[in-house]
């Protein structure tokens, strides 16, 4: 695991851009977005529809591949790295939380959370997804499969899961998109909770007013360009 | 945690969840079809070539005109080889003061090693089969023997120095074989009793022959040893220098078992194909989130090597134990019909299974296996973003995997190639034709009612997905129709080669003037006048002036066709049976003169067109031209010569006539009439020959309607498999719709539509295929005529409509019936 502190910046990202070929030409996405995260930053990426938030979320997380500019992992510049170089520098060190929870149907509730652990060579894998399930509550729920689950409930298997590997950095996309206001709201609870406990950065994608003003810093997305970057008081 | 541990986890997982089912279930039936009709297959030709070896009493003769050495026993004893002993001779047979030359064949108890041996209690009476001997003391003699000397069974001839009792009348040996040349009657009798004849001295004209049975491994071994150490005068028989009509029959038999296992193949192939590219698109979500959570592109594709192995082990195990009591089942319900006990399964068709299921997971799964490590991991927030199929690699591979199933069913490169280039021609045309159909249908589209309109919509909108799917229906049931109708044609035509009334005996030696009076018996007895073939014996003297023993460069059989006595014929026209392969046959008047050669005798001899051949005819010189060349139906029981000439270039009356003819079973005593009337005429009885070709045909046809109820089975499943393989979306799209507020009947009737059309699209392409491929093969592979079936395309259109149609409005009515937010929520 790489070591990070709230001093270092964890994630820079440089005049980035993102160009898709479409049947009317060439669609432009993403222009000339710059800015730096700094180690246990709370981030919200907000914006209407349609602004670019998550291209920009799969840029940071070297998902995608940018059609201009640069990214910053952790110290590393994933442009400069293949497709595996990436994989591997996310592997333990990067979280994601997604909007439809992305949990295998086939693997049980302990099985999704171990998933990130093995795939990292770690060998009490069991161990210590069952501690991360207790902690966002599901202990009684570790055979389950998802489908055995509420929306909710999935959801916090996939918060379990982001955490497990005790990552440097988290990113979520639109983590409450698929809930109710009430669970959506008890899963933002956890969400900061766990990330204040495990020191972690946290970058979100959020429609979600409530959860946006849970971050310390809102990046305001606009057609494409970064129109906003304010630090709450 | 290694990768395999990992694998094996992910398995147990997909196991649980049953996402391995389709696989595994697909896998499962592929190795079992195939390797059933590969066990039942090797086990029936075994059968078949055992029931062909009875025209040999043996698997493999050994003759000489010196007794076999102990060696030779003994090496035949290392192989597990049953041994019989025979040796003949001409010899004088007397009763009292009335001699004949008979053929002395002496027989040991194991005799005859295959086949049994047909005897009668009286002259002429009603034949019944036995596998015992003379015993010592006793003698068997032909009728023929028995009318020059006037005996009945029961009274004494005497034989060198002793006395033997006529025990029964010698209808036929199995290895009796038979030439157009008047041998000498046969006389059995028992080993035992050659030493007190005191018939044999040094000098004396014996030849010996040992007869060999067993395993076919071990025949095979033992053959491999003895030959290079064959001396000369020494000669080895087997089974395919047997009778030509047995030859053919043989082989069309295992052309048909081939081409039913090959059948199988290709359905399995579509199986495995179809379930593979199906595990590996559900596995395209999870192949992302794995990168995504730092999975390498390596990693994925060492967990789905791992995978993917034990699949084909799974598969390959559970498939063979299916198999291999399948056909055991099989075996013993068939017992009777097959007559007696089958041989068991060989070694090698055990091994089938893992191989087949190995080489199909890798052919048919690894390219999809190869996408998946492919696929971006930004699939896990844009579901539309795939990695492109890379159809190049999946070609390939199929194709590398049908060939190498093609070449452990078939085994003959030939074969293999030829089909495997058919395969590829008929999916490229089924391709096209797809496409043009699926073009053609947006012009009917007009007309119908909505669910008509949004059927066919629903078509042309999916037009890869359509032809892709009109491909693998069409393939499937134009493999289905050409098993069920045109198999059906071809063995009718194949068994029509062979009619109630074809000849079952030939009379031989019959001098120029007799025919008359033959015929005349016939007529007396209410049977058909018989046909007549001049025969005249004689010897291949030059090729191009080149004499005969002088021409080097010549094949093992060229050669032997130049040692032995040739039969010729003349005639003014073609014969029944026979057609030209090249060259012109002379005309009425018989010119140009010449010489029409059968292709198979020229092409050992390396004949062309215009070469010049001499025959030494008693003496008499005789050349004519090569102006034809001929291809014989060797199994239709009538007289066929190597060699015929054109009237008028062979003296008249050098040859005799041969003649064959259909004597029905209460007409024998016909023959009576003849051996009295015309004692100079001899009559083979070729009953048991074509007993033995009709034994093949039933036999073999049998076994293919057998592995055609495996074929036919796997061919369903294949089909709903590709029904249910393409539900997804359209479950999706039926929510949708009734979402919208469309009718649950609107909704399933537009399905109905659709896979109905689809369905008779796919029939109709099918039903081309199959009557094209059937022509094909009649007229290549097996020589015969076919008519083809006429209501072949209405058979395949009504097959596609059901098959596909209603397999796929059931399948889809589940999903029509669940709420459809059940469905848009999955």
């Amino acid at each position: 695991m790489i070591n990070h502190n709230s001093d270092t910046d964890v994630l820079t990202v440089d005049s980035l851009g993102k160009k898709v070929s479409s049947p009317e030409g060439s669609l432009t996405i993403l222009e000339d977005v710059s800015f730096s995260v700094a180690g246990g930053e709370t981030v919200a990426v907000v914006g209407p529809s349609g602004a670019g938030k998550s291209t920009l979320l799969a840029l940071m997380a070297g998902l995608d591949t940018p059609s201009s500019g640069t990214v910053r992992l952790l110290g590393q510049d994933i442009g400069g790295l293949s497709e595996d170089g990436r994989a591997e520098l996310r592997a333990g060190n990067v979280g994601f939380v997604f909007q439809s929870f992305h949990l295998l149907p086939s693997l049980t509730a302990i099985e999704n959370v171990m998933l990130p652990l093995e795939l990292a060579g770690n060998e009490r894998a069991a161990d210590a997804a069952a501690t991360v399930l207790g902690e966002v509550g599901l202990s009684e729920r570790l055979r389950h499969y998802p489908r055995q689950l509420s929306g909710g409930e999935q959801q916090r298997v996939a918060i379990a899961r982001a955490f497990v590997t005790r990552p440097a950095i988290l990113f979520a996309d639109e983590p409450t998109g698929n809930l109710d206001g009430a669970t959506g709201a008890r899963i933002i609870e956890l969400l900061f909770r766990l990330n204040e406990a495990a020191h972690t950065t946290l970058v979100l994608v959020t429609h979600d007013e409530n959860l946006a003003s849970g971050c310390r810093r809102r990046l305001l997305l606009g057609d494409g360009r970064l129109v906003g970057d304010e630090v709450a008081a | 945690m290694s990768a395999l541990r990992l694998a094996f986890s992910a398995l147990l997982r997909d196991w649980r969840s049953g996402e391995l089912m389709t696989l595994l279930a697909a896998l499962i039936i592929g190795v079992t079809a195939l390797s059933a009709v590969s066990m039942f297959t090797s086990r029936i030709t075994v059968a078949v070539q055992r029931q062909a070896g009875e025209v040999l009493a043996a698997d493999l003769v050994w003759r000489s005109g010196r007794p076999a050495s102990a060696e030779l026993r003994a090496s035949a004893a290392d192989f597990n080889l049953k041994t019989a002993n025979v040796s003949s001779f001409p010899s004088m047979a007397w009763a009292g003061d009335e001699g004949s030359l008979a053929e002395v064949r002496a027989v040991d108890d194991a005799y005859p090693l295959r086949g049994t041996i047909l005897v009668a209690d009286k002259l002429f009476g009603e034949s019944s089969a036995t596998n015992a001997v003379p015993r010592s003391g006793e003698a068997w003699a032909e009728a023929r023997l028995l009318a020059r000397l006037g005996l009945e069974p029961g009274d004494t001839l005497r034989l060198g120095e002793l006395d033997l009792v006529v025990g029964r009348v010698l209808e036929r040996l199995p290895d009796q074989g038979f030439q157009f040349v008047d041998l000498a009657p046969t006389l059995l009798v028992n080993q035992a009793d050659i030493g007190p004849s005191g018939l044999l001295g040094p000098g004396s004209r014996v030849t010996y022959r040992l007869l060999f049975s067993g395993e076919p491994a071990d025949i095979a071994g033992f053959r491999s040893e003895l030959e290079p150490l064959l001396e000369a005068g020494e000669r080895l028989r087997g089974l395919e220098d047997v009778r030509p009509e047995i030859g053919v029959a043989l082989k069309r038999a295992e052309q048909f078992l081939g081409l039913s296992a090959l059948v199988s193949v290709m359905i399995c192939a579509i199986a495995i194909a179809m379930a593979a590219r199906r595990y590996a698109q559900r596995h395209l979500d999870t192949a992302a989130l794995m990168k995504c959570l730092g999975a390498s592109q390596r990693k994925i594709l060492t967990l789905g090597l791992w995978q993917l192995g034990a699949i084909a082990l799974i598969g390959g195990i559970v498939g063979t134990l299916l198999a291999y009591f399948a056909q055991a089942l099989l075996a013993q319900v068939l017992s009777d019909m097959v007559g007696g006990n089958l041989p068991l399964p060989s070694a090698a068709s055990l091994w089938l299974g893992p191989f087949t299921a190995l080489a199909m997971i890798l052919a048919f799964a690894l390219p999809p296996l190869a996408q998946l490590r492919r696929v971006p991991p930004i699939r896990v927030l844009r579901k539309d973003v795939a990695p492109s199929p890379a159809l190049f690699l999946a070609y390939l591979s199929a194709g590398a995997g049908i060939v190498l199933m093609l070449l452990a069913v078939l085994r003959e490169t030939s074969m293999v190639l030829l089909s495997a280039l058919a395969l590829a021609g008929t999916l490229a045309v089924l391709y096209v034709c797809g496409w043009v159909l699926v073009y053609a249908l947006r012009s009917v589209r007009g007309s119908g009612g909505a669910a008509w309109r949004y059927g066919l919509a629903n078509l042309a909108r999916r037009r890869r997905e359509s032809v892709v799917q009109l491909v693998a229906f069409g393939l499937g049931l134009m493999v289905l129709l050409l098993l069920s109708v045109v198999r059906g044609d071809l063995l009718a035509a194949w068994q029509a080669t062979l009619p109630a009334d074809a000849p079952n005996n030939f009379l031989i030696n019959i001098q120029p003037p007799e025919r008359e009076a033959l015929s005349a018996v016939f007529e007396r007895h209410g049977v058909e006048r018989p046909q007549y073939w001049p025969l005249v014996r004689a010897r291949l003297a030059a090729i191009n002036g080149v004499a005969a023993r002088d021409i080097g460069d010549v094949s093992e059989r060229g050669r032997r066709f130049l040692e032995r006595e040739a039969n010729l014929s003349w005639s003014d026209r073609l014969q029944i049976g026979n057609r030209l392969a090249d060259g012109v046959w002379w005309d009425e008047d018989g010119q140009p003169p010449g010489v029409s050669v059968e292709v198979e005798f020229a092409e050992a001899l390396g004949l062309a067109l215009g070469d010049e051949l001499r025959f030494d005819v008693a003496g008499e010189p005789v050349t004519g031209v090569v102006t034809s060349f001929r291809v014989v139906e060797w199994d239709s029981f009538r007289p066929n010569f190597f060699m015929v000439l054109s009237p008028g270039l062979l003296p008249e009356e050098a040859g005799t006539f041969i003649s064959s003819a259909h004597v029905p079973g209460d007409q024998r005593q016909l023959f009576v009439d003849v051996a009295r009337e015309l004692p100079g005429v001899t009559v083979f009885d070729m009953e048991a020959l074509l007993g033995q070709v009709r034994g093949v045909m039933d036999k073999a046809a049998l076994a293919v309607q057998i592995v055609f109820l495996f074929t036919l089975a796997a061919g369903v499943v294949v089909l709903l498999a590709a029904v249910q393989a393409s539900l997804g979306e359209r479950r999706y799209e039926a929510a949708m719709l009734r979402t919208l507020g469309a009718r649950r009947s609107l909704v399933l009737r537009a399905i109905a539509t659709e896979f109905v059309v689809v369905g008779m699209l796919a029939g109709l392409l099918g039903a081309i295929g199959a009557g094209v491929a059937g022509a094909a093969l009649a007229s290549r592979v097996f020589e015969l005529e076919y008519a083809g079936s006429g209501n072949l395309a209405l058979v395949g259109l009504v097959a596609g409509a059901l098959l596909v149609g209603v397999s796929g409005t059931l399948a889809a009515r589940s999903a029509v019936q669940q709420p459809p937010v059940t469905v848009l929520r999955e």
